[in-house]
C-alpha cells in the first residue's frame, strides 16, 4: 500500500495514500469534531464543523473528505479554525429552536456538546427561522424538524437501509427532511426500523415516548404489571450510564426494573426459546409437506414489515411465528394468567426492547392471544434508561438479581437471539439434535456468527446438507428478496433481521455519538457479550429450557398443535408503497 | 422559497401517459438521467404532480422521494400546472423598482391564487419570473406567449377581460 506522510498539530503520521485529513487525524490520535459525517455512510461534508488550517489549501478544508497529502502540514486547533467553528454552529443555532432544558437528547447532543466546547453565543443571529410542525404520525418517533440542523445522516442511513422514505426538500432556508408531497412519516413505506433516530445528532429524531403511560401503569393499584426485556438490553443498557461497551447487566437490568415497582420481571428469553421451538416444527413441516420454502425468521417487525411492503408476493415465506415479544406477551396473559388467577384484562404487559418497530408490532392485528393485547407498551433500552434515571437509582451500585419464574429461565439459544445469526443458530442446535436424536454436545455454529451482512452456510445434520442464509439490515433482506424472487435461491431456511448486525444495533438502543461509531464495531462488541454469557450457561439448546417444556406439558397440546397455533401464530398483510 | 404542490385532480391523458413511458424507457438504463426524464415529463405533462413523479420513481427505480427531492430544489421544476393563460409577471431589478411588485399583488388579489397556482377553473396561472431582457418596457409581464409593457395597476382588469 503507498503510504503518505503529514504532520496533524505537529505530530508526524503515515497513513495509506487517499486517507482524508480526518482520517490521518485519528491516526494521530487528534479527534476533529464533525456533525454530518459517517464513515462511509455519509461524506458529504456539509456541516463545515471540520474545518481545518492545511498547507496547500486556500482557505479552510473540511476534513472529513480533504484528502491528506504528501508533507501537508494539518493545524485543527488555529484560533482561525475555533471562529469558522463558532460562527458555523452560531449560524445553525439561528434556526434551532434550543430547547435543551427537557430534550430527551439533553446533556447526550452532538450539537449541544460542541456549542458548550466552543462557548456560543446562542442568540448571535436572530432572523427568519422556518417552524415546523411534529410528525408524530406513526408509533415509532417524532420528528421536529426544529432541532433538524439538515446533516443529513437520517437521509443517508435510511438510504442505507434501502428504503430512503426521507430526504431533503425544498432549498436554502426552507430546506427541510422529509418525505415526497410532505406527507406524513405513516404514508410512506417507512419500516420502522429507527435507525434514523439512532444517528440523529440532536433531539430531531426521538423514539415516541411511552414512559408516562408505564409510570401510570405503576401508579395504578388495581393493575398487575408485568415487564419482560429482549435479549439485547442487557448487553447495551450499561452504555446509558457511561459503562464499557460490551457490558452485560443482565443482574442489575432485573434488580432495576424491580425498584420501579413492576409486579414481574420477566425474561423474553424463555420465548425466544419457545420461538425456536414453534419455528423449527414449522420449518419440518414444510419440509415433509411441500410448504413454501425457504422460509424466513419472522422476530424482527422492521424486516417484516419491509417485506410486506417491498415484496408483498413473497409475505408466504416469512414464517406464521409470532415474535418472541409477542409470544411472551401471549404467554403472560393466558397461562401466566391463569396460573395466578388473574384477569388478564387486569395485566399491564411492558417489553423493554432494542427497537422502534416494537411500537409498531404491538398494534399490528391477530396479536391477541388473550383477547387482549399481548404486549400493552413497548419500550426502547434508551426509555428504561431514562424511567431508571427519574427514579433516581443508582444503576451502577446495584445488586445483581435473577429474573423472576416461571418465565425468567432462559438458555444460552434464546441469549444469542440478539445478535445476527442467532437465531439460526438456536434453531441449528435444536434441529440437529430432532434431527438426529441425540443430545449433541458440539453446540457452535461458527459459519452464521459474525457482522457480515449477508452469511451463507452449508450445515450437514444428521448427514443431510442443508443450506442456510442469514442477513441483517434491509439491504441485505433486499438482495436475499431479489435471489427468491428470481428462482435463484436454494436456502431451505433464512434468518432476517432489519438493522444490520441485528438487535445489538438496533434502532431503539443507546445512542453513542457518531466518533464512537465510526471507530468502535458496536455490533460486533456488543453482540460479544451476548456469545461469552451463551457459552457460560449450562442449558444451550431452546428446547431443553425448562420453561418450555412447562409450557407444552402443561399448557399447550404439543408442538404446532392447535392452542400452540392460536396463541403463537399470526398473520402478515399484503402492503402497497 | 417553498415549492407550491397542486391541489387540482390530475388529469393525464393515456396518450401523456405513453409518451412518458417511452421517455422513461429510453433512460431507465441510467438513473442518472433521473433530471432528464424528469424535464421530459415536465415538457409533456406542463408539471410534476404526484401522479407523474410516481410513474417516473417507479420507471427508474428510484425512491419517489427522490424524484420530489430534485423536482423541490430546481426552480425550473413546478408542481403545480399551468392556466390555459399563464400570467408571468417580470420581477427583476429594473422592473420590481418601477412597480411589477404592486402589478403581481393586484393579480393575485383578483385571481385569488399566489405564485405557482392555477385557479381552479384552471383558466389562469401567475408566475413571478426574473429578467426577460425587456427593461426598456418595465414594468412588464407576459400572457402566454404575449408581451405586455409600461403597465400601471390599471392594466390589470384589462389584461383579464381580454382572456376571460
Amino acid at each position: 500500500m503507498e503510504m503518505i506522510n503529514c504532520k496533524v498539530n505537529g505530530i508526524a503520521v503515515s497513513v495509506p495514500k487517499g486517507s482524508t485529513i480526518l482520517e490521518a487525524a485519528r491516526a494521530a490520535g487528534v479527534e476533529i469534531p464533525t456533525l454530518c459525517y459517517m464513515k462511509k455512510i455519509n461524506e458529504i461534508g456539509a456541516c463545515r464543523i471540520c474545518v481545518v488550517e492545511a498547507t496547500g489549501a486556500r482557505g479552510l478544508v473540511t476534513a472529513c473528505v480533504y484528502p491528506a497529502s504528501e508533507g501537508m502540514e494539518i493545524k485543527t486547533n488555529t484560533e482561525k479554525v475555533q471562529k469558522a467553528r463558532k460562527t458555523t454552529l452560531e449560524l445553525m443555532l439561528s434556526t434551532h429552536d434550543k430547547k435543551c432544558l427537557s430534550c430527551s437528547r439533553s446533556t447526550n447532543c452532538e450539537l449541544q456538546k460542541l456549542c458548550l466546547e466552543y462557548g456560543v453565543d446562542e442568540g448571535a443571529f436572530e432572523g427568519y427561522k422556518p417552524v415546523y410542525e411534529l410528525d408524530e404520525s406513526t408509533p415509532h418517533l417524532v420528528r421536529d424538524n426544529n432541532k433538524c440542523i439538515l446533516c443529513r445522516r437520517c437521509v443517508a442511513v435510511c438510504k442505507e437501509q434501502f428504503v430512503s422514505v426521507i430526504g431533503a426538500n425544498d432549498r436554502g432556508i426552507d430546506t427541510s427532511i422529509g418525505s415526497a408531497f410532505k406527507v406524513k412519516l405513516s404514508e410512506t413505506p417507512c419500516i420502522s426500523c429507527g435507525q434514523c433516530v439512532a444517528v440523529c445528532p440532536t433531539g430531531a429524531l426521538t423514539e415516541k415516548d411511552d414512559t408516562e403511560k408505564v409510570w401510570a401503569a405503576l401508579a395504578d393499584p388495581t393493575k398487575h404489571v408485568v415487564v419482560q426485556t429482549a435479549p439485547s438490553i442487557r448487553a447495551t443498557l450499561g452504555e446509558c450510564f457511561g459503562m464499557p461497551i460490551g457490558t452485560n447487566v443482565e443482574g442489575k437490568m432485573v434488580s432495576a426494573l424491580r425498584r420501579l415497582g413492576f409486579d414481574k420481571v420477566f425474561d423474553t428469553d424463555f420465548a425466544a426459546d419457545l420461538t425456536i421451538v414453534e419455528e423449527a416444527n414449522e420449518l419440518v413441516e414444510r419440509i415433509n409437506n411441500g410448504g413454501v420454502l425457504p422460509m424466513i425468521t419472522s422476530c424482527s417487525p422492521g424486516w417484516v414489515k419491509f417485506c410486506e411492503f417491498y415484496y408483498p408476493n413473497l409475505i408466504d415465506h416469512l414464517s406464521s411465528c409470532k415474535s418472541p415479544q409477542q409470544m411472551a406477551g401471549a404467554v403472560i396473559k393466558t397461562y401466566y394468567a391463569n396460573k395466578m388467577g388473574i384477569d388478564p384484562k387486569d395485566i399491564v404487559s411492558v417489553s423493554v426492547m432494542p427497537c422502534t418497530a416494537k411500537k409498531f408490532e404491538i398494534g399490528r392485528p391477530d396479536q391477541s392471544a388473550s383477547g387482549y393485547p399481548d404486549v400493552d407498551i413497548a419500550l426502547t433500552t434508551r426509555e428504561l434508561a431514562k424511567m431508571i434515571d427519574r427514579a433516581g437509582l443508582k444503576f451502577t451500585m446495584l445488586p445483581d438479581e435473577e429474573f423472576d419464574s416461571p418465565l425468567g429461565e432462559d438458555t444460552g439459544a434464546a441469549v444469542i437471539f440478539g445478535a445476527t445469526g442467532g437465531v439460526m443458530e438456536a434453531a441449528l442446535r435444536t434441529a440437529n439434535d430432532w434431527l438426529t436424536g441425540k443430545d449433541n454436545l458440539d453446540v457452535d455454529f461458527h459459519a452464521v456468527r459474525g457482522t457480515e451482512s449477508i452469511k451463507e452456510a452449508t450445515v450437514k445434520i444428521n448427514g443431510a446438507d442443508i443450506k442456510v442464509a442469514v442477513a441483517s439490515g434491509a439491504t441485505a433482506a433486499q438482495k436475499v428478496m431479489e435471489k427468491i424472487k428470481n428462482g435463484e435461491a436454494d436456502w431451505t431456511f433464512i434468518e432476517i433481521m432489519g438493522c444490520p448486525g441485528g438487535c445489538v444495533n438496533g434502532g431503539g438502543q443507546p445512542i453513542q455519538p457518531q466518533y464512537v461509531r465510526d471507530t468502535v464495531d458496536l455490533k460486533a462488541v456488543r453482540a460479544k457479550a451476548l456469545y461469552d454469557q451463551d457459552a457460560a450457561m449450562s442449558i444451550r439448546k431452546s428446547h431443553e429450557s425448562p420453561v418450555v417444556k412447562a409450557l407444552y406439558s402443561e399448557w399447550y397440546d404439543g408442538f404446532g398443535g392447535h392452542k400452540a397455533h392460536h396463541d403463537l401464530h399470526t398473520t402478515y398483510v399484503k402492503r402497497t408503497k | 422559497m417553498q415549492k407550491k404542490i397542486s391541489n387540482h385532480p390530475f388529469n393525464g391523458t393515456p396518450e401523456q401517459a405513453a409518451k412518458l413511458e417511452a421517455v422513461i424507457n429510453a433512460n431507465k438504463h441510467d438513473k442518472s438521467l433521473l433530471m432528464a426524464v424528469m424535464q421530459e415529463a415536465q415538457g409533456i405533462y406542463g408539471y410534476l404532480p404526484y401522479e407523474v413523479q410516481k410513474m417516473i420513481a417507479d420507471g427508474m427505480d428510484v425512491p419517489i422521494e427522490k424524484v420530489f427531492g430534485v423536482s423541490t430544489f430546481y426552480a425550473q421544476f413546478s408542481l403545480t400546472p399551468k392556466g390555459e393563460y399563464n400570467i408571468s409577471i417580470c420581477l427583476g431589478t429594473a422592473c420590481y423598482v418601477k412597480g411589477a411588485g404592486i402589478i403581481f399583488d393586484k393579480f393575485a388579489e383578483k385571481l385569488g391564487i399566489g405564485a405557482d397556482e392555477c385557479t381552479a377553473d384552471g383558466k389562469f396561472s401567475l408566475t413571478a419570473c426574473r429578467c426577460i431582457g425587456a427593461c426598456g418596457l418595465a414594468p412588464v409581464l407576459t400572457v402566454n406567449e404575449e408581451v405586455y409593457g409600461r403597465l400601471t395597476g390599471a392594466d390589470v382588469d384589462t389584461i383579464l377581460a381580454k382572456y376571460q
